[in-house]
């Protein structure tokens, strides 16, 4: 069992007002992978997410008010840019996402240059989503699919890796907006020339607070993925790219050789 | 002089003496102010030379001069509210960027004296 070594690899867990499961994600994380370092991106929670997750041993980046997934993400991809990191990880605070699977999506890293844990895509997957989200999450799916040009079944998954070509990317560019950085960032990774692919993950019920089901609300989730959806697809990223990269060096993509 | 090139005049002045004022005490920024100061002078210019309102009215085939006068008006508003939200939306980036980079120095420094001890 050495997958793992070599590389240095960085999780990067973006937590907001999650005091009573991080720790616990926290555990997970650290008994399953101890290789690999652990930032805590605290997202301006107002409970005791940050001191919980320092008691639990983990490094803590704390932001001083809430920027959404996105910025949490991006200061992670920032951290992990600038120490030199080789391998980013993104899992959810919640302990949706088992860190067991971590070790299949770094061995994909060969050939891809940021995987998706990816629910729905295997027939039994227990998870089930029903009414239009599911149609936005289809739709999402299918269109994503096309740009990477490789089958994706779970765009809004927040759990991915990224090599150290994506982490430059994504420490410029990763937006904050609704469904930015789930859908967008992977439409800015694929116009960057990197490479996507998706391994199938189960993930487990959410501890706290299941996703609202009511039908209202997931025709807002709807329209809203359709318009995030299409402006990620009409956007110039080109024009943003050279005022905001900082000086990356453009290094050698280490696995071109599929 | 009739009340309507007087309430003109008056509109115009008051704006352009506030303009002045915000600047003078640096509560506003000269790109700004001048975008309301040319909305100022337009209004000075239709207060004196009514005649351009009823020359345009007639020219582009309206009937009455005051509802080109307030279609142009929300226009004028329009754009300045759309020039806001877009200069909103670079400050919420900024201050996005600004907050990143802020955590990361905390970070940085939380961890300085602990690395001179190991």
């Amino acid at each position: 069992m050495e997958s793992v070594p070599a590389r240095r690899v960085l999780i990067i867990v973006p937590a907001w007002n999650e005091e009573a499961s991080i720790g616990r994600t926290i555990d997970e994380i650290s008994a399953t992978v101890p290789d690999a370092d652990l930032l805590i991106v605290d997202d301006g929670s107002a409970d005791r997410t940050a001191a919980e997750a320092e008691r639990h041993g983990a490094r803590v980046c704390r932001l001083p008010y809430n920027l959404g997934v996105g910025g949490a993400m991006r200061t992670g991809y920032r951290y992990a840019l600038r120490n030199g990191y080789d391998v980013a990880v993104q899992i959810d605070a919640d302990g949706q996402h088992d860190p067991r699977y971590l070790t299949e999506l770094l061995e994909r890293l060969d050939t891809a240059d940021v995987v998706i844990g990816a629910r729905f895509a295997t027939p039994d997957d227990p998870y089930r989503v029903r009414g239009p989200r599911r149609w936005a999450m289809i739709l999402l799916a299918w269109v994503l699919s096309r740009v990477a040009g490789t089958r994706l079944t779970d765009v809004t998954s927040g759990f991915r890796v990224a090599n150290r070509r994506a982490i430059q990317v994504f420490a410029a560019h990763y937006p904050a907006e609704y469904l930015g950085d789930t859908v967008e960032s992977l439409v800015i990774a694929q116009r960057a020339g990197c490479r996507i692919t998706q391994v199938p993950v189960t993930m487990r019920a959410r501890a706290a607070g299941q996703a609202s089901q009511s039908p209202l609300k997931a025709a807002v989730y709807l329209s809203r993925a359709i318009v995030a959806l299409v402006l990620a697809l009409v956007r110039d990223w080109s024009s943003q790219t050279e005022h905001l990269t900082p000086t990356t060096p453009t290094t050698p993509n280490p696995g071109s050789a599929a | 002089m009739n009340g309507t090139t007087v309430l003109g005049l008056v509109a115009a002045a008051t704006v352009l003496v506030l303009l002045f004022e915000m600047m003078r005490r640096r509560r506003l920024r000269e790109k700004y102010a001048i975008i309301w100061a040319i909305v100022a002078f337009g209004i000075a210019l239709l207060a004196v030379f009514p005649a351009i309102l009823t020359e345009a009215t007639s020219l582009l085939g309206l009937q009455v001069p005051s509802n080109l006068l307030f279609f142009g008006g929300s226009i004028v508003i329009l754009m300045l509210t759309l020039q806001h939200s877009s200069e909103l939306g670079r400050l919420e980036e900024r201050t996005r960027t600004l907050a990143e980079e802020i955590a990361l120095l905390r970070l940085e420094l939380d961890d300085s004296p602990a690395d001179d001890d190991a």
